[in-house]
């Protein structure tokens, strides 16, 4: 670089696959001239395990653990859609109390997901402390998650028709004292972030977004309504019992880094309410659809679900041949979307503008990857 | 000019702000635990890798050696093989291997258990030195927990016990076929003479 | 003033006792300081921090110290090998002297010079320097980075910190840090000048590159910044001036603002050593506190604001000490 530095102009920076900021392996090629980035190009795949492929080898209850290892942080959403899928192949319908149960848990599941998030793009702007009481909290979620499903980051709760596990009034109990708990450290966060005068110089007007390129790049979820279009599949395309419950999708106006931020935290507030609503109308009854088939051979045909993720839109779409084995899986994943944008956005900013925005992004790598 | 002061000065009260939280959180008890010489209890419910139920009447595992988590394992890392004894109605596990390290914990093989023999461990320590740290024999296991719960370890059938409870079996299966042989030919005996 | 009078034989050999006193006390320093920092950031992050090594890990930087001289010194293949090797050893030297002026208690000062306070501004901005050396001696673009950041960040807080430092010289009319120690018997001059100490505080932070400054080593954008590529021992060094340089801007603000060694009951050397750790807690507490600035924003911050205001502040104390 030193002799070649002298006489060229711009030179090349490699973020990643090793750096603390991009969030797992992604490896972004900075082309870049002083601090100053000319040309981003994002380079994925590090991560790859083939997921889609596996599907085809495996029996449809075999891939369930599979779904959890695609995002990590969000698995439940997942584990939600492509349960959705198969049990829309097989024709099955879940009982009310199985979808009251997802629905908690899976609120449950995109508070740590968002709460890891605060915590993580906190550090990438240079603030340690913030994540530790993120972690705290998320703990919290986790241990109720824990309580219910037996594990702590990759659930494979779901089953197709249901749930396999009824909630009791310690997890009831135990919901509602958290939610208590995570009001009353909000304005923690208010106070010692949201309010800072340094977070606020870093992320306002930094990787703004326009609703036009929002539906040019098929961004979904807090990225979507941080830039202003109120596009929630929870919403827009109901699915589970959302259209029960009462809560807003918050959006924000400029479509900055510090409009998705908000967008987040409002957001934790509304799956709080969620929880709350939830908890206070479950219904009693079975858990789980009567007659599922031991054996699933769903007949011949295809079919999409979508979920909303705690990133966006998550579709699963399932094509079967009618066999025991589905013919082929393609996943929807809203990060692949998101990350997309990035090459239009890092131009002309700083390497620390740059990790401000790909934090906003908020990409789960191996979730591109597959 | 009062646009610039302002900002200045909103600015220092938040930066305030920031520090009353973290000096208030400074002086709270702190929420984590010395790992190795605290430990936390794990869930009821709580994944590890599955391991042989021990029956409280029987006070041994209720495995059949039906293969059913064999088969249904996404990882196919399970193997089992059972023979049976004489003198017994169903298989017997003679042999559980569960190769850990390629686990997902997924609990599949819990669920599809007909005999519910199997349930989860709570051991949470589930990293080893090489692959075959992770290899885990669970009719060793089971006696070690056995051992700990003050009952009688059930063996493991050696294989000169196998070999021999084979040959029993495939003796008895003989004779049975024998047996069978000899009705049908004396059943068949009766209706030629009838047909004759 | 009591060194002056002596001969300088003595002058010399309590020198060189001195220079002895310094390093072990940079080393005891700079290893209670990590342990405090430790301490510090994880009970402000609920946790305990470290806990096996000795009573409540006290002796846990030890034993790393000990694991850091233990471990293989890595030169990389394509680094300009003597700038590489020297730069450890030109960020240690400075901090080591500035020891020399800094006035412990009335009686313990190695040397008090006249000039004390330009021998320590001097000293200090020779780090940047070293900054500079290791970052472009590691030919390694992050390291690059890192020191020019450092280079424009410190030539930018030098001058607040110059001219905030002035106006407390203006009103003791000497550069002697014994002097201005003597002329807080009735008043520290935190109550009277409290704008100068802020941004005296603010612009030590930046000067010792620690958060929400710490652009030379922003580890979410530049890895580790200027030591990247710097291993065991040598490594060691540059955290060792990190926390020694912090232990000298304390210093500063307690012989500037807090009075020195002056309190009640203690013998001086405590009341000093006291105020200096106070005000290093402070800093340890911006640090687990604000999120890293912006590097335009930080020069921004530093020509806009810090400079006006402690120039403002300097117009304003010859005004009034013209006036009187």
């Amino acid at each position: 670089m030193l002799e070649r530095g002298l006489e060229e102009k711009t030179y090349v920076l490699n973020l990643g696959p090793q750096h603390p900021s991009t969030h797992g392996v992604l490896r972004v090629e900075l082309h870049m001239e002083g601090e100053f980035i000319i040309k981003a190009d994002p380079d994925i795949g590090y991560g790859h395990r083939g997921h889609e492929h596996m599907a085809e080898n495996r029996t449809y209850a075999q891939y369930l653990p599979n779904m959890a290892r695609v995002d990590y942080l969000h698995a439940l959403a997942y584990n939600q859609g492509y349960c959705m899928a198969v049990e829309k192949l097989l024709g099955l319908t879940v009982p009310e109390r199985g979808e009251y149960i997802r629905v908690i848990t899976a609120e449950l599941n995109r508070l740590t997901s968002h709460l890891l998030w605060l915590g993580a793009y906190l550090l990438d702007l240079g603030a340690f402390t913030p994540i530790l009481y993120t972690f705290d909290d998320r703990e919290n979620v986790l241990d109720l998650l824990d309580y219910l499903t037996g594990s702590r980051l990759t659930y494979c709760f779901y089953r197709f028709g249901g749930v396999p596990v009824d909630i009791d009034d310690d997890f009831t109990d135990g919901c509602r004292k958290f939610i208590q708990r995570l009001r009353s450290r909000l304005p923690d966060y208010d106070n010692l972030v949201t309010k800072n005068v340094i977070f606020i110089h870093r992320t306002k007007d930094i990787g703004i977004i326009t609703k036009d390129q929002c539906i040019k790049y098929g961004l979904t979820g807090p990225m979507a309504r941080g830039s202003g279009i109120p596009y929630d599949i929870r919403r827009v395309e109901p699915y589970s019992v959302y259209p029960q419950f009462d809560f807003e999708i918050p959006i924000g106006e400029q479509g900055d880094a510090l409009d998705r931020y908000m967008v987040r935290l409002r957001e934790m507030e509304q799956s709080l309410r969620i929880v709350e609503q939830a908890l206070d109308k479950i219904p009693s009854g079975p858990i789980m659809a009567e007659k599922v088939p031991k054996r699933l051979k769903p007949a011949a045909g295809e079919v999409y679900t979508a979920v909303e993720s705690a990133r966006g839109e998550f579709g699963c779409y399932i094509v079967s041949a009618g066999d025991t084995k589905p013919y082929r899986i393609k996943l929807r994943v809203p990060s692949f979307g998101n990350l997309s944008i990035l090459p239009e956005l890092a131009v002309d900013t700083l390497v620390a503008d740059l990790v401000a925005i790909i934090g906003s992004i908020d990409v789960v790598v191996p979730e591109i990857d597959r | 000019m009062v646009s610039y002061f302002k900002e200045i000065l909103v600015g220092f009260y938040s930066l305030l702000a920031g520090m009353a939280v973290t000096i208030r959180y400074f002086v709270k008890p702190i929420v984590t635990v010395q790992y190795p010489r605290e430990k936390i209890e794990m869930t009821p419910r709580y994944r590890g890798y599955p391991q042989l139920t021990i029956d409280p009447e029987t006070k041994t595992h209720r495995c059949i050696a039906c293969e059913m988590c064999a088969r249904i394992c996404p990882s196919q890392l399970i193997t089992v093989e059972g023979t049976k004894f004489p003198g017994e109605k169903q298989k017997r596990a003679t042999k559980y291997i569960h190769e850990h390290q390629y686990c997902s914990l997924c609990g599949l093989c819990v669920e599809v258990c007909p005999t519910t023999a199997l349930e989860f461990s709570q051991v949470y320590r589930l990293a080893g030195y090489s692959r075959e740290d992770c290899v885990i024999d669970h009719l060793i296991v089971l006696q070690k927990r056995q051992r700990l719960a003050g009952f009688v370890a059930t063996p493991v059938p050696t294989a000169e016990e196998i070999e021999a409870a084979k040959a029993a079996e495939a003796a008895a299966k003989a004779a049975k076929e024998k047996e069978a042989k000899a009705k049908a030919e004396a059943k068949g005996k009766p209706e030629g003479e009838v047909k004759e | 003033m009591e060194a002056m009078a002596q001969p300088a034989a003595v002058s010399i050999l309590g020198m060189i006792a001195g220079l002895l006193g310094v390093i072990v006390l940079v080393s005891v320093n700079a290893l209670f300081l990590i342990w405090m920092e430790r301490k510090v950031s994880a009970h402000m992050q609920l946790r305990p921090g470290p806990m096996e090594v000795g009573w409540h890990g006290a002796i846990q930087t030890i034993a790393d110290a000990l694991k850091l001289m233990g471990k293989e010194l890595i030169t990389p293949k394509d680094v300009d090998r003597p700038v590489y090797l020297l730069a450890p050893i030109v960020v240690f030297l400075p901090v080591l002297l500035s020891f020399l002026v800094i006035p412990f208690s009335q009686s313990l000062v190695i040397r008090d010079m006249n000039v004390g306070v330009l021998l320590i501004l001097a000293f200090a901005s020779l780090t940047v320097l070293a900054i500079l050396m290791a970052g472009w001696a590691s030919n390694n673009k992050y390291s690059i980075f890192g020191a020019i950041r450092s280079v424009a960040q410190n030539i930018a807080y030098e001058i607040p910190l110059l001219i905030t430092l002035m106006s407390i010289i203006l009103m003791v009319g000497s550069f002697s840090l014994a002097d201005i120690v003597e002329a807080q018997s009735a008043y520290w001059f935190v109550f009277v000048q409290p704008l100068a100490f802020i941004l005296y505080i603010t612009c030590a932070t930046a000067e010792t590159n620690r958060a929400p400054f710490d652009l030379p080593e922003a580890e979410s954008e530049l890895v580790a910044g200027f030591h990247t590529e710097y291993s065991g021992m040598r490594f060691a060094l540059f955290f060792l001036a990190e926390y020694t340089n912090m232990f000298i801007v304390a210093a500063i603000a307690t012989v500037f603002f807090l009075g020195g060694w002056r309190g009640p009951f203690l013998p001086g050397i405590v009341w000093f050593l006291i105020k200096v750790y106070f005000i290093i807690f402070v800093l340890m507490w911006f640090r687990w506190t604000f999120p890293r600035v912006r590097f335009d924003q930080l020069i921004t911050f530093a020509w806009k604001i810090l400079i006006p205001l402690a120039f403002a502040n300097l117009i304003i104390t010859a005004f009034i000490l013209k006036l009187r």
